[in-house]
């Protein structure tokens, strides 16, 4: 199944696990690619060299020269300007869907595992349905019902990984819940949700953030897909997906307006995944090589 | 065993309610009337009653559920807004074209991934095994539908060695039996068809087989590597047996099950991925069709493909976990 991101049960990350993880020079190829992506998203304004919108029809098509450094769209935009823009949209991609995902799944997750009984079959009912959809059909689904646009792509991506989070922080709250630690919070008279918030919860969480890692970079390749097919973000809005939907119809005749967009989606998706990768080694001793 | 399949056979059908519900429900969050969209703006208020009255929209909705469901069991998911074909059939029509892209690539993928991950295994650590790791990390972080296209500009566009979408040459179509070109072509018996179904072919397998055939490497390699720590394997190695035989014999049947498993679960990643491939391509496939009907709002054809697609899914999902089953005993035991 796709998205699935294999973690291993650990205890929580030590404080150096990062650190260690940042040893490896792909992490740190995977941060740095991080880091531009995050700073052209702030410096946009400054660092593009037109307006993405700008339209320029004496030089529609036009292929990648001084005066362009990517070619020109099929209205004479600047294809750099609006690839350096898209890095806009995706971050909201991330910091939305990822993060609705994160917590609404997580929660579900914390509360299944930790109420055990009919709460849990429930929930875990409820993300074996979710799960029995291919990820792409539920978004589709998601997105018939709503209407396209980028708002709703982005929403649907966000259900669509739910069920994972849910799943792996489920399987986390079991595992730390028999532990000495939460056995002598319980009988001190800690109340249960304050051993769910203050013991079960920190000690549970890092693999699912590491999951958070490996899924930004799906997240960007999903809403950009959904833009691609027309359902996400709707023209003129620089989104990546809807680049590349502009360089389909255009294929033939101007290879760049595909190229670059679709290059920067490979670079922002490695570049979490390298990271993700180094941390999920780190947490998993049997894959910790360092 | 027996205990196992039936008690899994009960979880489908409820998993497969689950998915019935979720449809629905999805489509009955539509926004506006489906009366109103189906007549046009100019219908009287007396025919906008009928049609609800005629559609069940005016029961409650659990019983409009129920009459779904019963309907959806008999295959009648009602008639294609665009082509006044039963919905059903609009999306069997569409449905070979896609199994036929998906199974091309995962034949690509497991044929090409299986080898090159015992490789990688074996030859682990050297300068091969580094580049094919690089490689499947670039393989699994591409964005498919980049990928196609550079391909479609390089190989369509620029070289001009394969068509630029499209199933077979126009003029050219085999008489329609299965509904997949490649299998049609060959009943024809005409080696010109046959190639043209395949050169047509190609290139949207490859570009839907990139991201399996990066995962079946990396879990080839990390299997077969797993196995070679087994004691029977040293056993054989001490034995004084050849290593292409130890690495064959006892170490890749091992490894063999969760590589099995790995590739039949590649099938939900196929299915979304053939939605990209097929737009790339122009393919009349299954995605395509569910994309065009979300656009023009074409309802009975979401409804219908999204179901049909979801229980194909999960039966996929349940023939490979009782096969895996079946080759590890221990999996059904209680």
């Amino acid at each position: 199944m796709s998205g699935t991101v294999e973690v291993a049960v650990a205890p929580s990350m030590p404080e150096h696990a990062l650190w260690r993880a940042l040893r490896r020079t792909g992490a740190r190829i995977g941060l740095l690619i991080a880091a531009v992506f995050l700073l052209l998203t702030v410096a946009a304004p400054w660092v593009a060299p037109y307006d993405p919108y700008d339209q320029d029809l004496s030089s529609a098509l036009s292929p990648p020269s001084a005066e362009h450094l990517f070619g020109a769209d099929q209205y004479g935009r600047d294809v750099l300007s609006r690839v350096i823009y898209g890095t806009r949209t995706a971050l909201i991609a991330i910091v939305v869907a990822d993060g609705l995902a994160l917590m609404v799944g997580g929660s579900l997750g914390l509360v299944a595992g930790f109420a055990g009984g009919a709460v849990d079959t429930a929930v875990m009912r409820l993300v074996d349905v979710l799960l029995a959809f291919p990820y792409l059909l539920l978004a589709l689904i998601i997105v018939a019902a709503l209407g396209p646009s980028l708002t709703n792509s982005i929403l649907a991506i966000g259900i669509i990984y739910t069920p994972q989070y849910a799943r792996l922080m489920r399987g986390q709250v079991l595992a730390v819940q028999g532990a000495d630690f939460v056995w002598a919070a319980r009988s001190v008279g800690a109340a249960p949700l304050r051993v769910m918030l203050r013991h079960v919860l920190p000690n549970s969480l890092s693999p699912v953030l590491v999951m958070a890692t490996l899924q930004a970079g799906a997240v960007v390749v999903e809403t950009a897909g959904l833009s691609f097919l027309g359902l996400g973000a709707q023209p003129p809005s620089p989104d990546w997906g809807a680049l590349l939907a502009d360089g389909h119809s255009y294929f033939l005749t101007a290879w760049w307006i595909a190229t670059f967009p679709g290059l920067a989606i490979f670079l922002v998706v490695l570049g979490f995944n390298l990271v993700g990768d180094a941390l999920r080694d780190q947490l998993d001793p049997r894959r910790r090589t360092g | 065993m027996a205990q196992y399949i039936v008690q899994r056979l009960l979880q489908l059908v409820i998993v497969l309610l689950g998915v019935s519900m979720v449809v629905f429900v999805a489509m009955h969050l539509l926004p506006g009337d489906v009366a109103l969209l189906l007549l046009g703006d100019h219908a009287t208020a007396d025919a906008l009653v009928r049609l609800r009255a005629q559609l069940g929209l005016d029961q409650p909705v659990w019983v409009q559920y129920l009459r779904f469901l019963a309907e959806a069991a008999h295959g009648d998911f009602g008639t294609s807004l665009q082509t006044n074909h039963a919905a059903l059939d609009d999306v069997l029509v569409a449905f070979p074209v896609t199994l036929q892209l998906t199974l091309a690539s995962l034949a690509i993928a497991s044929c090409v991934g299986v080898p090159l991950g015992v490789l990688t295994a074996v030859w682990n650590g050297t300068r091969f095994d580094t580049a094919m790791m690089t490689l499947t990390l670039f393989g699994v972080s591409m964005p498919i539908f980049w990928f196609g296209l550079m391909l479609l500009i390089l190989f369509a566009a620029v070289l001009g060695w394969v068509p630029t979408g499209g199933l077979m040459p126009v003029g050219m179509e085999p008489p329609r039996v299965t509904g997949m070109s490649v299998v049609d072509s060959v009943l024809t018996g005409d080696p010109a068809m046959m190639w043209q179904a395949v050169h047509y072919l190609l290139l949207p397998a490859f570009t839907l087989a990139t991201i399996p055939l990066a995962l079946i490497t990396r879990i080839t390699r990390a299997e077969v590597m797993a196995a070679a720590g087994f004691d029977h394997v040293r056993t054989a190695r001490a034995k004084g047996l050849g290593e292409r035989r130890v690495v064959l014999r006892h170490v890749l049947r091992n490894a063999a099950i969760p590589i099995v498993t790995v590739i039949g679960l590649q099938l939900g990643l196929l299915l979304s991925g053939a939605v990209l491939t097929e737009t790339i391509f122009s393919l009349p496939g299954l995605g395509r069709l569910m994309v065009d009907s979300i656009l023009s709002r074409d309802y009975p054809v979401v409804q219908a493909g999204a179901l049909f697609i979801a229980a194909l899914f999960v039966l996929v999902n349940l023939v490979v976990d009782l096969s895996y089953a079946f080759l590890d005993p221990r999996i059904a035991r209680p």
